[in-house]
């Protein structure tokens, strides 16, 4: 495998951790809130799409459509009447809650799944590889990739661009003078929330589809997800995509020495970073 | 009827109680001043009208409703929008940005939008891309009267406006005056620049230890009636 090969494959893993990461980001940045869940919901929402593939016959992108106002939903729901409760100027409940969700999710998903290894069956898809160049890229990391840079975009757009962007910064800035303005803060974190798990699905659905899934796996694609986001700094989408390549492409490059050094790479990257940058490559300037 | 009553409000930090029965009323197309030394209530007043503070729902009424236990986000939707003390800008938010949230919960046609608040406060549409927060103190403070205005509200209330201004700015920003009682909205202005109160107020009330201690037209009024009503009577 050539530099440039691994270098490529790397940028594309990053994408999928991008999708991992951005849910986290966008909660975080609007209520200080670390969901330790997170990586429990990306695999709920992995057996949610595969529930409708195999149990529906459903094509794995027309499930994920589906899934995802499911999982707005149950975002929605969770914030509105679990998480709000635990917001506050403690950060302890938030973290003990989220922390007691993903075991929750965790054995229910085991219960209702088995320990099993699964699949998202894609079909042809999930061989099929395009020429770019000297350089065969599965069509599959490509289409995660495009995901990736898309919903980035996305975030940024409802950020930064729509109403419903001004009031998630107003509310994150002071919920009390939010109030003042007509916006009921309970509600805006929960629609925050619930996007965040609209990004989840996407990630789950790739997720699913690259490589095998069982119900224990969220925690590790939690701590990717976080890498991700630090290296990024906190409250930057952008950076959040910059740190998903940073840890992808040193990952693929820690494999292709060895395969053993696969995750161990990736961590090291961050710690690297931080070193450096322990505020993550692009904080935002108010805090 | 009044637009905005008090009825023996009430208000509370936890064990502390900051107001003892206060009667306040305001007339359609009126502005009544509330003055006070620091301390005396007149923001815990401010944020019980706002929603802010929740209180029995009979204390307050606004045009013949109860809203007295109503939250922020239900009396802003009625119309009784808020310019906040200290001005609360928003800061991750741009000057056009803070302007336009002001009507997030209520977005009613009326003279005011973003073309007739930067009429009145050119300055600001010159800096409408700039982050609220970089302003001076007195184009925040345009910016904190614009945002509750884009509300187009029936009641604007204003906790000390003239709070860490210069004169000369404090003039600026109450040459605005005639314009928003112009635009229909009826005013409660909490100042502690009596001078300034008298002048635009057609009802004055003056606070002491959460209760008030006088009330009156300005004309009716005097020096040392306020002087005693603002420091107690054996002052
Ligand atoms: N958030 C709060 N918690 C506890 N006490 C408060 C709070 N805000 C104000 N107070 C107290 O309530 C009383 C009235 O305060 P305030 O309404 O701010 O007065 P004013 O606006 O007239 O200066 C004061 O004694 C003040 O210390
Ligand atoms: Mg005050």
């Amino acid at each position: 495998m050539s530099v440039l090969d691994t270098l490529i494959q790397g940028i594309l893993l990053g994408g999928l951790y991008t999708l991992f990461a951005a849910g986290l980001a966008l909660v975080f940045g609007i209520m200080r809130l670390v969901n330790l869940a997170h990586g429990d919901l990306i695999v709920m929402a992995a057996f949610l799409i595969l529930y409708l593939v195999t149990g529906l016959g459903l094509n794995p992108f027309v499930a994920a459509l589906i899934a995802m106002p499911v999982m707005f939903g149950i975002g929605w729901a969770l914030q509105y009447f679990v998480l709000n409760r635990t917001l506050g100027p403690d950060i302890l409940p938030p973290l003990l809650v989220t922390f007691g969700l993903s075991i929750v999710i965790q054995n229910g998903l085991l219960q209702g799944f088995s320990a099993d290894s699964r699949r998202i069956p894609i079909g042809p898809l999930e061989s099929a590889s395009i020429n770019l160049g000297p350089i065969a890229v599965g069509v599959m990391p490509l289409l995660t990739f495009a995901s990736a840079v898309l919903v980035i975009v996305a975030l940024n757009v409802i950020f930064y661009r729509t109403s419903l962007g001004r009031a998630f910064r107003a509310t994150s800035d002071d919920k009390v003078t939010a109030g003042l303005m007509g916006i009921r803060p309970d509600n805006i974190f929960a629609i925050a929330t619930g996007l965040a798990l609209v990004v989840a699905t996407i990630a789950a659905l790739y997720l699913g589809a690259r490589a095998n899934f069982d119900p224990t796996i969220g925690p590790a694609r939690l701590i990717y997800a976080f890498e991700a986001v630090i290296i990024g700094g906190l409250g930057s989408f952008w950076g959040t995509l910059v740190g998903g390549i940073i840890i992808g492409v040193a990952q693929t490059f820690g494999a292709s020495i060895n395969p053993e050094w696969q995750i161990l790479a990736g961590h090291v990257a961050f710690l690297i970073v931080l070193l450096f940058r322990p505020r993550g490559l692009f904080p935002r300037a108010v805090d | 009827m009044a637009l905005l009553e008090t009825r023996s409000l009430t208000a509370s930090y936890g064990d502390f109680q900051a107001l003892f029965g206060v009667d306040v009323r305001l007339e359609e197309g009126q502005t009544v001043a509330i003055i006070g030394a620091n301390g005396a209530g007149k923001t815990t007043l401010m944020r019980s009208i706002s929603g802010v503070l929740r209180n029995a729902l009979d204390q307050i009424s606004f045009d013949g409703r109860e809203i007295g236990g109503l939250s922020a986000p239900d009396v802003v939707a009625l119309g009784v929008a808020m310019v906040p003390e200290g001005r609360k800008l928003f800061p991750s938010l741009t000057v056009e940005e803070n302007l336009l949230i002001g009507r997030y919960g209520r977005a009613v046609e009326g003279f005011w939008s973003l073309e007739t608040i930067y009429e009145m406060f050119p300055i600001l549409k010159e800096r409408r891309n700039n982050p609220g927060t970089a302003l001076s103190g007195g184009q925040q403070q345009m910016v904190a009267i614009g945002r509750a205005l884009m509300s187009n509200p029936r009641v604007l209330l204003c906790d000390e406006l003239s709070l860490g201004l210069a004169p000369v700015v404090i003039k600026d920003i109450y040459a605005a005056f005639p314009k928003i009682k112009a635009s229909g909205a009826s005013i409660i202005i909490v100042e502690q620049d009596i001078g300034q109160a008298l002048k635009v107020a057609d009802q004055v009330y003056c606070m002491m230890e959460g209760r008030i201690t006088l009330s009156g037209k300005p004309s009716e009024i005097s020096r040392e009636q306020i002087h005693a009503a603002y420091f107690g009577a054996h002052a």
